[in-house]
């Protein structure tokens, strides 16, 4: 693994980005490594942008990450995976979920929502690392959308194993581990299922 | 054992281990979840208290009572609570007393960014800084034992990205308080602050600080950490962890206390290296102190005064004033993507504040508003708040608007938890001094903008006990306001009729919205979505006014009108009927309810 990763999470007020970003640190921590996260709680949750900051190394000091030094970017939504293009290095491993929820500024038809195409050509000039995953549609086939975060996390593990990111005491039942503990017991099959289907995803496009 | 814990689980660690005893608070972000932790461990006592002067009230009595007490606030808390600050730091205490100040750099949820650092100063009260979780939870024992050993009351100041990020925590044991309560003490020369006992007290206070500065030399949350001595960086907080990641080889003066100031370590520190600089968030409060010692520092004129730091703000900042090399610019994605949409946030899908906002922007009255979600009542397509400055305004800026001759009726829109924070007095006030004001209290039931928390009205306290419901008519007509109608807040022809006839009144007037907060657990359950008739809709636009997220614009155009119908998210949508409401083609159908069936 390389000295440090960054990861930055991006969504919109109330898709699980706090959960997923939690579970991110844990993984870290568990893998052996100092792990850090910052993330912001309060207004922006009602419906507004959000992102947390997730970072694993050997020694990590700040939890925020500096924009253009973000080596992983987990995009919960198109709109704010483009807004946030501008925090990734060169050549970083991108996860975008084929989610859209329009913003109000949008729907009063103020703006415009950005087409598919503007999307992965910004993608395109960055990065060639980038996956595209349903993953509320996954989560549905498997009886729950609200389980996309997790689909998402588990494109992610196999996405970072793809391209080297990942290391020693990072397999797929890390991750997993961390994942049971962190929803109620009724639900753990179903994410243990959310997060293998979400590996499977990865390269399939 | 060690645990990846937010720095406010670490606090509220920080504070089990210490045995407080009595913990009150306000909740706000980016505080809130300090008291939330610390009230589920075992045999504690945590209440949320209805302001925070309340709270910092209930914890100096609690020092004053032997017992170790603790405040919790937000930053803008404090300027609520300074007159019980500043008192408490005259008299000192029996056993410790902390206050919990969290600041908010950069405004993510916040009216201002004020440094509290500046109140510890003026008010003579030593403050502590971390910058991790760890930090955070070892400073509570140790701004304890400062207040105890001091008799002073001691800040503990987080920032937004101490509270909210988290770190690996080493757990301690905890010390567990003195069974037995002393009797509470009668010495009324150092707790009645009368001018005679208080001018007594005064040089005792100035005497404090001087001790508490000699102890700073030693405090070992101080600590120089050598590097190059080329340069040389003071910081605290947060910025130690940014100035630590750019500056690897730099020597490092860590300031765990940043009032009062070890003045021998930093004139050593100085002499030590070429050059010195300060990294700080917000005001240049070390940097101004380290100047007034006649030593030659930099600071603001680096890095910036507003909004927060981060790795790349302080890199950046150091490369243009030539402390790093122009290689250490990190480049960004160089991309022309024009504007993207905005994402403000907005009320929530089914959010009862909905419709007074509706029907408000439809009146075009001038509104008062205040703290909370409701303040997203500013936003559009609603465009119904014109003020908002902090907790309780509302109400008082209404009243001297309406004084001052304004020639339009004011509206004062204020939330049930901040009516019981700071919105009583003005309402007396609105009573008192008779002015039409009519002021609307959002009764959602719960404190929602910081996630639902307990409040006098809700009937359950912070540990989860029954307590007495306040009820806010009855309150209101004690008060002596003659018009007054509680009605459901989703009602919105009763709250356009009422509102209409309010704002005709000459005398103050208080109508109260009642629902609870859609994202209760309970209400959930309720949600069914709403569907529209596709071909009842002639896109005629009026339920986009609302504002509502879950009401979005179909691809399918309406033949006649050729504009977009409208398609309700079922994802988002809650079933409040507002929309249904509103729709003036019956294009919404309303919920089959069982008392339909009932009837017939």
């Amino acid at each position: 693994m390389k000295e440090t990763i960054n990861f930055l999470l991006a969504g919109v007020g109330g898709q699980g980005t706090i959960l997923a970003s939690d579970v991110l640190v844990n993984v870290g921590l568990a893998a052996g490594y100092e792990a850090k996260q910052a993330e912001v709680h309060g207004m922006s949750q009602r419906g507004g942008s959000v992102t947390s900051a997730v970072r694993w190394g050997r020694k990590v000091h700040s939890p925020l990450v500096g924009a253009g030094e973000v080596d992983v970017l987990l995009a919960f939504e198109k709109l704010e995976a483009l807004r946030n293009l501008v925090q990734v290095r060169p050549e970083a491993a991108v996860v975008i979920n084929n989610q859209v929820i329009e913003p109000l500024t949008v729907i009063s038809g103020d703006q415009v929502y950005p087409s598919d195409e503007v999307l992965k050509q910004a993608f395109a000039r960055v990065t060639s690392h980038v996956e595209y995953v349903d993953g509320e549609a996954i989560a549905a086939s498997l009886g729950n959308h609200r389980a996309a975060n997790v689909v998402l996390l588990g494109a992610l593990s196999a996405l970072m194993e793809r391209d080297g990111l990942s290391g020693p005491g990072l397999g797929a039942e890390t991750w997993l581990a961390v994942i049971s503990e962190r929803v109620p017991q009724k639900y753990v099959e179903l994410n243990r299922r959310a997060f293998q289907a979400g590996r499977e995803a990865v390269g399939r496009n | 054992m060690i645990k990846m814990l937010s720095g406010n689980e670490a606090v509220a660690r920080g504070m089990w281990e210490a045995g407080v005893m009595v913990a009150s608070g306000y909740p706000g972000t980016p505080s809130t979840e300090i008291l939330e932790n610390y009230a589920r461990f075992p045999n504690v006592y945590a209440e949320w208290a209805p302001n925070e002067k309340v709270a910092l009230d209930v914890a100096i009595g609690a020092a004053y009572a032997g017992r170790r007490g603790m405040a919790l606030m937000k930053h803008v808390g404090l300027n609520v609570a300074a007159d019980s600050f500043m008192y408490a730091s005259m008299t000192g205490l029996e056993a410790g007393l902390v206050i919990i100040t969290a600041d908010d750099p950069a405004m993510h949820s916040s009216q201002n960014e004020q440094d509290n650092r500046t109140f510890a100063k003026f008010g003579r009260v030593p403050c502590l800084e971390p910058s991790d979780s760890q930090e955070a939870k070892n400073m509570v024992a140790a701004a304890f034992e400062l207040s105890e050993r001091f008799d002073t009351p001691v800040m503990l100041r987080l920032t937004t990205r101490v509270c909210h990020s988290m770190s690996a925590v080493e757990l301690g044991e905890r010390l567990e308080p003195a069974t037995e309560v002393k009797p509470f003490p009668r010495n009324p020369s150092k707790y009645v602050m009368v001018p005679g006992n208080a001018i007594k007290r005064h040089p005792i206070i100035e005497q404090r600080m001087e001790d508490i500065a000699a102890f700073a030399e030693t405090f070992p949350h101080n600590r120089v950490e050598p590097g190059s001595l080329s340069l040389g960086i003071v910081t605290a907080g947060i910025a130690y962890q940014y100035a630590r990641e750019v500056f690897p080889d730099a020597a490092i003066l860590k300031l765990g206390m940043t009032w009062p100031l070890p003045e021998r370590m930093i004139r050593q520190f100085a002499a030590s290296v070429d050059r010195l600089i300060v990294v700080e968030e917000l005001d240049p409060f070390l940097e101004e102190a380290i100047r007034l010692l006649g030593i030659a520092v930099e600071g603001k004129s680096i890095f910036p005064l507003l909004g927060e730091l981060d790795p790349r703000q302080v890199r950046e900042s150091a490369v243009q004033a030539g402390l790093l090399p122009e290689s250490a610019h990190v480049a960004r994605p160089s991309l022309d993507l024009g504007p993207l949409p905005a994402r403000p946030p907005a009320l929530c899908p089914g959010c009862p504040h909905r419709p007074t906002f509706y029907i408000l922007n439809k009146l075009k009255v001038p509104v008062n508003g205040d703290i909370g979600c409701y303040t997203l009542g500013l936003l559009p397509p609603l465009s119904a708040i014109h003020t908002c400055g902090c907790m309780g305004a509302g109400i008082g800026v209404a009243h001297g608007a309406a004084q001052a001759g304004s020639p339009e009726r004011h509206v004062a829109v204020i939330g049930d938890s901040t009516f019981f924070h700071s919105g009583i007095p003005p309402l007396i006030n609105v009573v008192y001094n008779q002015s039409p004001v009519v002021t609307i209290i959002l009764d959602n039931r719960i404190t929602g903008m910081t996630g639902h928390q307990e409040n006098p009205g809700t009937g359950h306290t912070l540990l989860g006990e029954q307590a007495p419901v306040i009820q806010i008519e009855p309150l209101v007509r004690a008060l002596g306001v003659q018009h007054v109608r509680t009605i459901p807040s989703l009602d919105v022809a009763a709250i356009e009729a009422t509102l209409k006839e309010y704002i005709k009144l000459d005398a103050p007037s208080v109508l109260i919205v009642e629902e609870p907060c859609a994202l209760l657990p309970d209400v959930r359950k309720r949600w069914l979505p709403l569907e529209v008739l596709a071909d009842q809709c002639n896109g005629c636009t009026l339920c986009f006014r609302i504002g509502c997220p879950a009401i979005l614009k179909s691809d399918e155009l309406d033949e006649k009108t050729k504009r977009p119908r409208a398609l309700i998210d079922a994802s988002l949508c809650t079933g409040c009927e507002v929309c249904a409401q509103v729709c003036p083609r019956s294009a919404i159908p309303f919920k089959p309810t069982e008392m339909e069936g009932a009837e017939v």
